[in-house]
Parts: C-alpha cells; structure tokens; sequence
C-alpha cells in the first residue's frame, strides 16, 4: 500500500526531529523529570536530556531561582546514576541550599575556575564525558559558535548540559535546544497565614526547537515541581461576570 | 681479600620506634603484647620496663601487678620484619650486600667498604650514631665471621671491633647464648657447667656433637670461621624508572610522541603485573646540546592506563624544545604510586557519582589544566554557623558523615560576605518593613523568622545573628539578618546574606 501524503509527511517530521539532534527516549531511562503540564512544550512531550540547555538570568535574585529550578531537574536526571559538575567562575550558590531540592550537595563536584577563559573549556571536557550525567555551568558570555562546540559534545555523549548565564544585557543566537528565563514570583500561603510559602517562579520558555514556547507558573512542593493556574485572573473574572 | 662482617643487633626494635613516632612515649615503661593461647603475652619491652623486673613471655596480668602504670601496646606479628626491611634498605649505603638477622638483628658484608669512612671504628661509628640520632638504641660489631660478629655485638662487654684474626680469643670469655644456639641446648649447657665457651671450646667435635647435635657444632665451626657462611643479601628495590636512548636526535613532535608512549607502556605494563598505579610522574627529556628539562602530571587515583597518562601529558607536551640540537634521550620516572583500587568492588556499587573510572580521569585532565585546587566537594560540616555549614573537601571519594540538614530553609545564592543594608524594622523581634540594598527600595510583604544562630564562640568573637527570610513585593525572597539585639536607639547592624530560589 502506497503511504498517503500525511504518513509521508510526519514521517520526514520525525526524521528533521532526529537530524536536529533530538533522540528518541532511551528504553529502560525514565526521562520524566516531572515537569507536568510544563513538558508539553516539547516535541515528543518529554523534556530533552542530552542535550544543551541555555537559563538566562538578570540579577542575583533570577539567578537564585533558575538555580533552584535547575537543581530540581538534576535530582530527576541523577536519579539514574553518574556524577554531576558544577562549573563556575564565580560561583555564589550554597551547597547546602542543594539538598532542599533533592539533590545531595557531597554528589556535586564543584570546579571553581581561577580564569574565566577556563570555563568553557572545562564545560567542553565534562559534556564530552560519559559518565557525568549532568554539567551546570555558569557563565557570562557564550557565543553562537561556543554554543555549538557544546552542542556537538553532547550529541556523542548523551550528558545533559544547563548554561547558567548571569548578568545578560543582550542574548545572542545560540545553538542550545531551550532557553529558559525563570523568575521568582510572590509565594502563596493559605489565607491568613504569615510568612513566606514554598518557593514559586515564573517559568518563561523563551525558545525550543521543534515545541511551543510558553509560560507557566511553577512552585516547588514536597520534592516536585507543581503547575499552578494563577487564581486571580479567574477570581476577578468571576467577579466581574 | 680476608672477609669482615658487621652484625647489628637493635636491642630494643619495636618499642624504640614508637617512641619515634610518638615522642611522649619516650622514657616511659611499656611493652608490646600479643595474644598467645588466650592471654596475652609481652613480645617487646623498654628498659625502664626492665627495671621493674618485666621480662619477655610474661603475662600482661603479671607485669601489671608488679608495675601499674605500665603502658601495653598491641603487637603484631611480622611487625619486626617490615621494619628491619626498611633498616635493611637504609644499610644500602654502607654497603651493598645486607641481610635481614629476624628477629632483631641485620648482617652487614663490609669488606672492602670500611675505609671509605676512614677505617672500621669510624665506619661502625658512624652507623651508630646515625641510628641513635633517628632513635634507635644499637650495638654493631664487627668480626672476621658472622658468627663471631654476631656474638660480639650482642654479648661482648667491650672491644666491639673484634681485630682480623682475633675472634677466637674473642670469642673464649663470651657466654654459650652469643653462638645462636636454640634455648633448650642453651639450658643443657649451663646445667653442666659450661658457663663460656672457653670451656668447651678445645673438646673434640664428635664429643659435641654426640652430646648436643650436630648443628651446635657447626654454629662453633661458623663463628670460628672453619665452616663456611654466606649472606643472602636483600634484593634492592628497583625504582619505576624508565630510559629511552635515541639512536638519533629526536626533533619533531610526533617522534616525541612516540616516545613517551613506548615509555608510558613498558612502565604501565611494569606496573600492572604488580597491581600498582601512578599517582605522580616525571617525564624527562635531554638535549645533545647538553640542555634539559621535565614536566610532570599527577592523578586523582591511581592509574596504569596507557592512554589516560598519555592524555596528561599531552596537554604539557608543548613544553618540550627539542631546540636546533634535539633531544638524545628520555626517562620517565614514576615519583608516586598506589595500589590500583578493586574495579571488581565497584561493579557491586551501581553507576554512583563520582567513584567511576571515567569521571574520575576527566578530573585529571582538568586538574593539569588548572590545578587540583578549584575541583572540590561539600560534605555536611557540624556547624550551624552559615559559612561553615559546608565543609570544603579536595577529596573526591569521601563519604559524608553526617546528614545535610533540610528543616531549616537556606537559601540558593550566598554572598561571600554579607552586605549591610539599611532597614526599618519597627518592632523588637519582627522583620524589617523595608529595606534599601544597592540603591533599591524592598518593601516585605512576607517574612519568616527570626532564626537565631550563635556564634561559635570558641572559634571567634562577636555578635549573634537574626535571620529572616523575607519576601518583597515583586516576590524576590532574601535572607536578612540583623547582628545583635534590638535595640531602640536607632543603631542596628541590617546585612543581606543571601537569595532564596
């Protein structure tokens, strides 16, 4: 039987899918980082390891968060065994701040780099190894062309990369898969009660290859990221109905 | 050339190097003991164990009652011997040929290596008080015959250099022990009467030798040099070294390559087969112009891997000039090795952290790039006091020994030293109600605390801390403390330590 023009045609999709460096998802590896309604976004529905991804970020405060949030993808993704890097020339992240987000900070092997040229370098050395499962680093600059030297690191290795850009004026084209923004956003509390409630961010999915970019609100809650539909939009409406 | 040995007898081998290691111990009664038949028994002692009339094979029960402040130390067998071996290897430079005497003792063949410490008193000499100085209480001899310098060292009253061809009437006043004679022959001896061996000395050997066995009379024969002794020296100890000597002068890059490879191989290879690895090496070039130079790697773990060695150095291997002359010859020196850890060990333990093979050599090229100090791990320090909370460890396998603490909230982004800011807070004991930090106005909405942490006073002075986690209108959530009390008039100390996620 001839195929019909739609088969024809999802099948090229999936084919510009893997020439574009997407994998199909590994059999036996559970690459559900727990992400929920946020996964969506991408291709196939499930969040790409091993590949480069790009968290741009303005201040300390963003930094703090994108911090928070990443660590929350490296608990899932070290669930599977291997080492985690944390590369950095300036590094202000607490360790112990780690294990709030599942992730045991004595499993992440710190490399401080005296020299900012360094960074990358060392970044290159870690995503081309096997038996690192994941690298953060943090970095001012990164060009298009750097970009695609750690694309290509990957692509071999499987390592799954987050570029933590602090202090961005401008972005640049970059070859990373996503680039994320994520900012803190109010806590929420049960009515009535003082002080501060679990951690919530404004989870901005700037670009992805081959997925819808999008915008959710995502809180860290017993351990996992939680999707919140902001009430007040709908509370007022209702109001107002 | 006539022979001439030296024995050197270490009258107290293990309890002196205690002493060595711990020098308090130095002067002190006490002994090493071993477990024998269910009690334990005094293997080695002190002189000043001695003098309370202490001797070897008492119960440690026993010499508690007549001395008890008497300090007991665990012995372990073959202890005696590693140590002797390390002696052993220290003699090599008064002479080559050395041999182990268990289980206290070594020979030495010195003939033809006297004079050059000027003659046998200042060789022996110099031996002595070397030992001494590192802290060893000896008496060396030396005699025409292993036999007769053996007896002299450790029964001679005097006259320590026995002449050449004098050990015989040394040998007349000294008692039957100084002929290496077993206990049970010694006891026969003394119940006959036989206090020297002058008084045995001139009896025909097959009256000896139907009355106490045909090896005490070869002893005798021995120390009187009738019947011949060899030593069986200890083997010297090979360095890891190796040598590649260029028929030509290398010059070019993938020469030198090869080079280093070939070396890299026959010491791996060297290496293996006795289960070693490289921790440090030295590879090591000369120019025929007379010119040289070395670079040197260092691994996390150790290594044998052809290829991983080979990857070190090829990050420093621009370094090498062969210059216009080229290079004549190479080395590679091994400065450090390891036992090479279990692989079989680690298949039980998963695909855990940094403890495989492959992270483990990507630390190593990262660390000749540059340097070991900026790789590094937290474990869980025992301090409450946030910048001590993580402690920094350089060591990349070491297992936590406590548990990270997770009921307090800490925040994700830590300045290195906190920041003053200017706050209002209103009340004792609350947040403030805004802040000013680096020119911008916070107003909180929402705080958490206070959260009191001391400081650690036995490590330094000062004020405690408040913390607070507040939260600002735009939902950027800081950590605050305020330094001391409260204190009305106005004067607080407000600082920004850090950023929650």
């Amino acid at each position: 039987m001839k195929p019909t023009k739609e088969e024809i045609i999802s099948q090229l999709r999936q084919d510009m899918i893997r020439w574009e460096g997407f994998r199909p998802q590994q059999p036996g590896a559970s690459n559900d980082l727990g992400l929920g309604p946020v996964a969506t976004a991408f291709s196939d529905g499930v969040f790409p390891t091993g590949a480069i991804h790009e968290f741009i970020s303005s201040s300390p405060e963003d930094t703090a968060a994108s911090g928070g949030f990443i660590a929350g993808l490296v608990q899932k993704i070290l669930g599977n065994g291997g080492a985690c890097l944390w590369i950095s020339y300036t590094r202000r992240i607490y360790p112990p701040a780690l294990k709030l987000f599942g992730v045991d900070p004595d499993r992440v092997i710190f490399i401080d780099v005296p020299l900012q040229k360094d960074v990358l370098w060392v970044t290159e050395e870690a995503l081309k190894c096997e038996g690192v499962a994941t690298v953060i680093c943090e970095t001012k600059a990164l060009s298009f062309t750097e970009s695609q030297r750690l694309a290509l690191a990957v692509e071999k290795s499987h390592v799954t990369g987050f570029i933590l850009r602090k202090d961005v004026k401008k972005t640049n084209t970059t070859a990373c898969v996503t680039r994320w923004q994520i900012r803190p956003v109010r806590s929420q509390l049960r009515p009535g009660m003082p002080g501060v409630g679990h951690p919530r961010w404004q989870v901005e999915l700037l670009k992805v290859r081959n997925g819808r970019p999008g915008n959710w609100t995502v809180e860290w809650k017993k351990q996992s990221f939680q999707t919140v539909i902001v009430p007040q939009i709908i509370e007022s409406n209702r109001r107002y109905a | 050339m006539p022979k001439r040995f030296a024995s050197i007898w270490f009258r107290h081998l293990l309890t002196d190097q205690k002493a060595i290691h711990q020098t308090g111990l130095k002067g002190k009664a006490y002994v090493f003991a071993e477990p024998d038949h269910g009690r334990m028994l005094i293997m080695a002692l002190t002189e000043e164990a001695r003098k309370y009339g202490i001797t070897e094979g008492m119960t440690v029960a026993d010499a508690r009652v007549i001395a008890p402040d008497l300090l007991v130390f665990d012995g372990k067998p073959g202890r005696n011997i590693k140590l002797l071996t390390g002696l052993a290897e220290w003699c090599l430079r008064y002479t080559p040929l050395v041999q182990l005497d268990p289980p206290d003792g070594l020979l030495l063949d010195v003939t033809g290596c006297t004079h050059l410490k000027g003659g046998e008193k200042a060789y022996l000499q110099e031996i002595a008080s070397r030992l001494k100085t590192i802290g060893y209480d000896v008496r060396p001899a030396i005699a025409d015959t292993i036999g007769a310098a053996w007896g002299v060292a450790r029964c001679a009253a005097s006259g320590l250099i026995v002449p050449a061809g004098a050990h015989r009437n040394a040998l007349m006043t000294l008692p039957p022990s100084a002929l290496r004679l077993p206990m049970d022959q010694l006891l026969k001896l003394r119940n006959l009467g036989l206090h020297q061996i002058s008084s045995f000395i001139y009896m025909p050997n097959s009256v000896l030798r139907r009355r106490f066995g045909k090896d005490m009379v070869l002893r005798l024969q021995q120390a009187l040099g009738q019947e011949p002794e060899y030593l069986f020296p200890l083997k010297e100890p090979v360095p890891y070294s190796e040598r590649l000597e260029c028929l030509e002068a290398i010059k070019t890059r993938p020469a030198i390559e090869i080079a280093l490879n070939e070396l890299l191989e026959k010491l791996c290879k060297r290496l293996y087969g006795e289960g070693l690895g490289l921790r440090s090496a030295m590879f090591s070039w000369f120019r025929v112009d007379g010119k040289n130079g070395n670079i040197t790697i260092g691994t996390n773990h150790s290594s044998n891997r052809v290829l991983h060695l080979f990857k070190l150095f090829f990050t420093k291997l621009d370094t090498v000039a062969p210059g216009l002359a080229g290079i004549e010859l190479f080395t590679l020196d091994a400065l450090k090795t390891e036992p090479i850890n279990d692989k079989q060990s680690e298949l039980w333990s998963a695909k855990g952290g940094a403890h495989n093979e492959e992270v483990a050599e990507l630390l190593d090229r990262v660390a000749n790039q540059i340097g070991t100090a900026p790789i590094h791990r937290y474990l869980p320090g025992e301090h409450y006091w946030p910048e001590r909370t993580p402690k920094l460890n350089s060591d990349i396998k070491k297992a936590p020994e406590s548990q990270w603490r997770t009921d307090k909230p800490r925040p994700m982004q830590i300045l290195d030293r906190p920041e003053p800011i200017e706050a209002m807070a209103l009340t004792p004991d609350y947040p403030p109600k805004l802040f000013i930090w680096k020119g911008e106005q916070h107003i909180i909405v929402g705080a958490d605390g206070p959260e009191r942490i001391e400081r650690e006073w036995w490590l330094e002075p000062g004020e405690h801390r408040d913390y607070y986690i507040a939260e600002d209108e735009a939902g950027r959530r800081y950590w605050l403390f305020r330094s001391g009390h409260y204190n009305a008039e106005n004067n607080q100390h407000w600082y920004l330590h850090g950023f929650f996620a």
